[in-house]
């Protein structure tokens, strides 16, 4: 067998970059293949550039992909990285400060002539310069081994150098001890019908992993062993994909249509593609001519009896405000998903934030309340989504589902879960005059649940149930037109009550960490793994630290008053400028912390625990 | 109480009455909007269609507030959007009969997107357009059909945009019927909006209606007694063109239409043009006689294109999509992929 050491890791981080041509996504996917075939927990954060084909080997054309995986609990897509596989000199610099001292530097040697240190900004080769002398620097000449392996496929010359990634997939493979088989699976399938190029790169995979056994510039291979995850099927899901079945899910289990309307935005429009794809699960789709003809088409289809549903960015939650304010007004079901991205304007939009909280929060004219609901990890969009469809409907209101870039993207292995396990989804219809009036029975469409304050639903087609709703304030009840004072100051009332009695829905709060500490931190979206996992590293260093994470950031939790009196201090990271910390403070008159990152990347554990280690050490 | 009485076969025949919703009709004294309304209101009985079917969805304006005064389903949306609302309503609900009502505002300034896109994607319903060429609802600022120089309070020295002209606007969107009609003429009114309802796909029908108040005498010319006969000539389709009591008609000379004196005994009724609403190059010259010195303003359906219509075919697709692959299993789709045990 082989001469080379195996030394076990409980958990690594790898990073995959290159031009956008380069391959880094298909490479990444496939390296997060394997490794969740090996059974490690894993997490990924692919990112890459607002260009589409920006110019190659230039520093604002690299993309990357980023892969945390261990045989231990695993919650972000990594700190530091442990191995970093750069494709040209430009993905070296953009991405050498994430690099870990001591790690791993896998460079295309056959990269780094004149012309591209001058497009990467360089004035001297770093492979040469002593720059890198912190690392473990591999050079791979991964251009001239390709196009040696590839010289009798017959492909030209621009499909082979093309092809390198899966030799560079095929080392970082082997590096890992991950198994080729997923790959080569895919690749046979994807190329079925392109027999050359299939075989081309079935056949660079494996040079390139025999490559590690064979060069002696390896003297180690790692190992990083199964993870200890609940028993049950696992697949690994994309947190867009997961929003998207979670749609479905609804669609199932309420027995409703739905119709999805959407206009393409950066990171929501792979929502609309994968929706897309489930028409016979009872989606519509359509692509709307803007943000306000998706929401405009989707509170029609509500109207009509089907669950609409719109999804966007924040730019396109900026069209949709006036819209918003309208289904809230006439109580109908919707669900409003902003995946968020780098804002102002059209800002970062291939990036993750969470700066549209405030949006989501009060971006309408008017007091036009909503529920908000924020999905926490990849896995977690598919219960989110679900969630904000049923309460949608169960309580006759819009709701705003916010999810964003990294979690869009990033992914995670993902236990599947038995439909029959998902909370039951009743919808009622109204068929019946609901109502008595100057002794005639009559129907009225504002007449409200006790318990959740909804209003009917009486879709078009109903005999006798005709009536008119609209964006003018409405008498209490009967639903028709009023200016009285008394009235709109009830009916502003009664509609922010009904978005509050949500909070019947929520599970208690759960605490993480420590509940005796002193130090509290409230966390929101997607942030929770980096929060727990720094809570995990400050606990095991001796800090005492404990953390909240809401589901729900509209309305607050009633529990949450209570738990925040068992604590003194309170930390609240966000990715913004400080956002649901201004909520907190105003509801609770607590001296809330503020810790915010504002650059378009998650927080790391790192980052967390220093915090805590600088509040409580 | 179920609307209407049992007639002699026992379906129940409905009345105008039967479709006034039991609230006050706020428009000003003299409104062109109490016409329209009470000729839709007629219509209705007649079109056969079960009450709980029809809606009635309008965008923001005085014309947009229309659906409140009809006993069927309704929404009152907001300014501009009433296509996007309609669109989204008939194709989740292909069998309900969608009615939009807008206004020159509503649909041509804010909704102007919107209007040109349902023009496109052919979605079936009816959309009557309240034009006054003005804003009536705000207190008379100029619309996007007033003409030039129309002195107002927001245009003081006169105003210097460009008017639409909506029937050659919808028509450059591909709409599949476009129609004019007018509110002192409801018996005209309700056989255009019949034609459009009759339509599958979009029946766009503008109205010329005076705002009284703002804007009044707009169209006077064409609406009243005393002109009406010279200055408006109604067309129809496979008649030729002619008005003042059959006097005058319109023959095409190259592209043109050209006004000719039909007792002048150097043209006859055969030298006026026959009309044909499913050419769209006839279509776009009577079209663009607009607002002409020399010519006539014509009322009628201007052009009609039988295609398939967005709703139905949205629904095809789904159901050829069921067909296919079987309808979808929620279970089979979470299991999707790669996937692999965890014991
Ligand atoms: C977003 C928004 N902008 C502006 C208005 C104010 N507004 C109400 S109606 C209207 C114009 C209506 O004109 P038109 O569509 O011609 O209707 P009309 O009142 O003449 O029937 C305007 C500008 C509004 N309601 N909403
Ligand atoms: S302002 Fe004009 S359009 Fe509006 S109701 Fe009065 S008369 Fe009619
Ligand atoms: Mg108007």
């Amino acid at each position: 067998m082989s001469s080379k050491t195996v030394e076990t890791l409980p958990e690594a981080t790898v990073l995959f970059a290159g031009d956008s041509g380069d391959g880094m996504q298909l490479t990444g996917t496939q390296f997060t293949l394997a490794t969740a075939h090996a059974m490690n927990d894993l997490a990924t954060l692919p990112d890459f550039p607002a260009e589409i084909r920006a110019p190659v080997g230039t520093t604002y054309g690299v993309s990357g992909f980023q892969l945390h995986f261990g045989s231990v609990d695993i919650r972000t897509p990594g700190d530091e990285v442990d191995l970093l596989v750069a494709m040209n000199p430009a993905a070296l610099v953009v991405n050498l400060d994430r690099v870990k001292p001591g790690g791993t530097i896998l460079v295309n040697s056959n990269s780094f002539e004149k012309k591209d240190l001058k497009l990467a900004n360089l004035k001297e080769n770093p492979l040469e310069d002593g720059s890198l002398d912190k690392y473990r620097v591999i050079q791979v000449e991964l251009t001239r081994l390709t196009r040696e392996t590839l010289k009798d496929s017959g492909l030209d010359h621009k499909a082979i150098d093309r092809s390198k990634n899966m030799f560079a997939l095929g080392l970082s493979l082997w590096l890992y001890s991950r198994p080729i088989e997923p790959a080569q699976r895919w690749l046979t399938t994807k190329f079925a019908k392109k027999p050359d190029i299939r075989d081309a790169n079935l056949e660079l995979l494996k040079k390139g992993y025999h490559f590690g056994e064979t060069t002696e510039q390896f003297v180690t291979r790692y190992e990083v062993t199964p993870a200890t995850l609940p028993p049950g099927r696992y697949r690994a899901v994309q947190g867009v994909q997961a929003l998207a079945m979670g749609i479905v899910a609804a669609a199932d289990k309420s027995g409703l249509p739905i119709t999805y309307g959407s206009y393409p935005i950066t990171p929501a429009s792979d929502l609309l593609h994968a929706l897309s794809r489930y028409k016979n699960h009872g989606i519509m789709t359509i692509q709307a001519e803007d943000e306000i003809a998706a929401i405009g088409m989707t509170i029609g289809a509500s109207f009509g009896g089907s669950l609409g549903i719109t999804g966007t960015s924040g730019p396109g939650i900026a069209l949709k405000g006036e819209a918003m304010g309208l289904a809230h007004i006439l109580e109908l079901p919707l669900v409003i998903v902003n995946v968020q991205r780098g804002g102002p304007s059209t800002g970062l939009p291939t990036k993750t934030e969470q700066s549209d909280l405030m949006q989501a929060l009060f971006g309408r004219n008017g007091d036009a309340p909503m529920p908000v609901i924020a999905a926490s990890t990849p896995g977690d969009c598919f219960e989110a989504a679900y969630e904000a469809c049923r309460i949608a409907v169960k309580y006759m209101t819009p709701v705003v589902l916010l999810s964003d870039g990294y979690l869009a993207n990033g992914s995670e292995p993902w236990l599947i879960p038995d439909p029959d396990s998902l909370h039951d989804f009743p919808v009622e219809f109204a068929t019946e005059f609901n109502a008595e009036e100057e002794g005639e029975e009559v129907f009225w469409p504002y007449v409200r649940d006790e318990q959740t304050l909804a209003r009917p639903w009486a879709k078009p087609g109903t005999p006798n149930l005709e009536h008119r709703v609209g964006g003018l304030e409405k008498a209490d009840k009967t639903g028709n037109v009023s200016y009285d004072a008394a009235n709109h100051e009830k009916m502003i009332k009664l509609r922010t009550e009904k978005v509050e009695r949500v909070q019947q829905d929520m599970k208690p709060l759960e605490i993480f960490g420590d509940e005796d500490a002193d130090l509290l931190i409230i966390g929101w979206g997607s942030t929770r793994g980096a929060i727990e996992a720094g809570v995990t590293r400050a606990l095991n260093a001796g800090h005492k630290a404990a953390a909240v994470h809401l589901r729900w950031v509209n309305p607050l939790p009633a529990d949450l008053g209570e738990v925040l009196s068992r604590f003194s201090t309170y930390l609240v990271p966000e990715l913004n400028n400080g956002q649901l910390v201004r909520i907190l403070r105003d509801r609770y008159l607590l001296p809330f912390e503020a810790m915010n990152k504002i650059q378009g990347r998650p927080f790391g554990p790192s980052e967390i625990e220093r915090k805590i280690a600088e509040m409580v050490g | 109480m179920p609307p209407g009485v049992p007639s002699g076969d026992g379906a129940s025949v409905l009345t105008r009455a039967d479709f006034s919703s039991d609230q006050d009709v706020r428009w000003c004294p003299g409104c062109g909007d109490y016409a329209i309304l009470a000729t839709v209101q007629r219509l209705m009985p007649e079109l056969g269609v079960p009450r709980e079917n029809l809606v009635f969805i309008s965008g923001i304006g005085c014309s947009s507030r229309f659906p409140y005064y009809m006993n069927t389903y309704g929404m009152h949306s907001i300014h501009g959007r009433a296509p996007t609302i309609v669109t989204g309503l008939k194709t989740a609900r292909p069998e309900l009969d969608v009615w939009m009502i807008t206004g020159d505002g509503d649909s041509l300034s804010i909704g102007g997107n919107h209007i040109i896109h349902i023009m496109r994607r052919n979605v079936d319903v009816q959309i009557i357009m309240f034009n006054n060429q003005i804003y009536g609802l705000t207190k008379g600022q100029y619309s996007p059909t007033s003409e030039i120089g129309k002195v107002t309070k927001s245009t003081p020295f006169g105003s210097i945009d460009h008017p639409f002209n909506p029937i050659a606007l919808v028509l450059g969107a591909d709409a599949p019927f476009a129609a004019r009609t007018m509110d002192r003429d409801p018996k005209h009114m309700k056989e255009i909006l019949r034609k459009a309802h009759d339509f599958k796909g979009t029946g766009f029908v503008e109205v010329y209606q005076n705002c009284n108040i703002f804007n009044d005498g707009a169209f006077f010319d064409y609406t009243e007694k005393a002109t009406k006969s010279d200055r408006a000539i109604f067309f129809e389709h496979g008649k030729p063109l002619t008005y003042a009591g059959g006097t005058r008609g319109l023959r095409l000379d190259g592209f043109n239409l050209e006004d000719i004196d039909l007792e002048s005994g150097e043209w006859g009724v055969d030298d006026c043009l026959v009309y044909d609403e499913t050419s769209r190059e006839l279509a776009t010259i009577l079209a663009r006689v607009y607002w002409r010195e020399e010519l006539p303003q014509p009322f009628g359906v201007f052009y009609r294109e039988e295609r398939p219509t967005y709703d139905a075919q949205v629904n095809d697709q789904v159901n050829a999509v069921i067909e296919r692959s079987g309808k979808g299993s929620l279970e089979d789709l979470l299991a999707e992929g790669d996937t692999w045990l965890v014991e």
